[in-house]
């Protein structure tokens, strides 16, 4: 068992290859970072997901223990598109959290325009309870970001 | 009391004068508010030049950001009472006075004017009687009190009702949400029968093809909505 194991072991060429590529993406997220193109908090995801497929690329014999740990006896790097797939999932899935809490404020702030442009044409005075109402609004879009604050 | 009518209209150029006409015949005293939900028409233009107030949405929000604005507005502006009103001229004003009765009353918080609490011939096609049959069972079911009506629009609230929703509203097709919503915290609602009519000019936004989206779309936002905590309705200071 063992012996089939380190025959189907990690092919150097593509633990180099794949050193190669994940290396270029934590440079290539690290530089957006840097250049302010990409926030810190929508980062570190990336960067996990670079340094992972990092560590797993460049270290073979870590690559094919995991491979064996998972039962996948054929081609270890196999591991390697799998983790590739899940941090992909993962990012797609904080992304859609983040996209629904914009389009949430973004609805939130249209309203509060419409509202304010016309508190200004009727030029009407201080709505009776704004303070009430301005104090307590924000109480359900807290509870949204209740939901998902892990992946923040 | 003071009473606002919440009028959510969405390219309605041609209908939302009648609506305004007959919401004042109803009740001159009627304060009206038209939300224009991002109209590419006169919607707007139209309402202010017949003096009612304007929320103009800077683009399409839908349904439920429209109409929650308009319960912002009622809330902000310290409206005791609001009734809904479409803007396509479906909802006929002359009925307000049977969704408004209980709510006066003090007997509920919420309203619903429902097409088929009362047996009224209204008329739709088959799957849509389905889906509505299935929503009201649903509901039912959820909120152990039987209704007839979730997808009506047509309601009268009093502040308690106009606060929670002024907090927190379903986005795309509120009403039968807001329906659940209501009983979870603890609001009072009732239906009272009212007849409807048929749009007399352009189309309604929910078209056959789109019918199961909705269900599908509806029922996953009640199943997790049973999940979720309630958020109390604004307070008066």
């Amino acid at each position: 068992m063992t012996l089939t194991v380190l025959a189907s072991g990690t092919p150097l060429k593509v633990s180099l290859a794949a050193t190669f590529a994940s290396l270029l993406l934590v440079i290539v997220v690290f530089e957006l970072i840097r250049s302010r193109r990409l926030q810190e908090r929508y980062a570190l995801l990336w960067l996990l997901t670079g340094t992972v497929l990092v560590v797993l690329s460049a270290w073979r014999g870590g690559l094919n223990t995991i491979a064996a740990w998972l039962g996948v006896r054929g081609y270890p790097p196999a591991v390697l598109f799998a983790v590739g797939l899940l941090f992909v999932i993962l990012v797609l899935l904080h992304y859609s959290t983040v996209i629904s809490r914009l389009s949430e404020q973004n609805l939130t702030l249209a309203q509060r325009v419409a509202l304010l442009e016309t508190r200004i044409n009727e030029r009407l005075p201080a709505p009776v309870s704004a303070q009430a109402g301005s104090d307590q609004q924000p109480a359900p879009a807290t509870d949204e970001e209740r939901a998902a604050p892990a992946l923040r | 009391m003071r009473t606002l009518a919440i009028v959510p209209a969405y390219n309605e150029a041609l209908n939302i004068g009648r609506v305004i006409d007959e919401l004042r015949a109803f009740d001159p005293s009627l304060e009206i508010v038209v939300i224009s939900d991002g109209s590419s028409d006169r919607t707007a233009e139209v309402a202010a030049e017949l003096g009612t107030h304007v929320l103009k949405l800077p683009f399409n929000i839908g349904i439920g950001g429209a109409v929650q604005t308009g319960f912002r507005y009622a809330w902000e502006n310290g409206y005791e009472l609001a009734v809904r009103c479409d803007g396509d001229g479906q909802h006929d004003p002359a009925e307000l006075g049977k969704v408004l009765a209980p709510v006066l009353a003090g007997d509920v918080d919420i309203c619903v004017g429902s097409r088929f609490a009362g047996g009224d011939g209204y008329r739709s096609s088959a799957t849509r009687r389905v889906g509505i049959r299935l929503l009201a069972a649903v509901v039912s079911v959820i909120s152990r009190q039987r209704v007839t009506d979730t997808t009506s629009g047509f309601q009268a609230l009093n502040r308690r009702a106009i606060g929670l929703f002024a907090a927190d509203y379903p986005h795309d097709y509120p009403e039968v949400e807001g329906m659940v919503m209501t009983m979870r915290h603890g609001l009072r609602l009732s239906e009272v029968p009212v007849a409807m009519r048929e749009r007399e000019f352009g189309s309604s936004s929910i078209t056959a093809l789109r019918s199961i989206y909705y269900m599908v779309k509806v029922l996953t936002a009640l199943f997790v909505g049973l999940f979720r905590r309630p958020v109390g309705p604004l307070e008066d200071a």
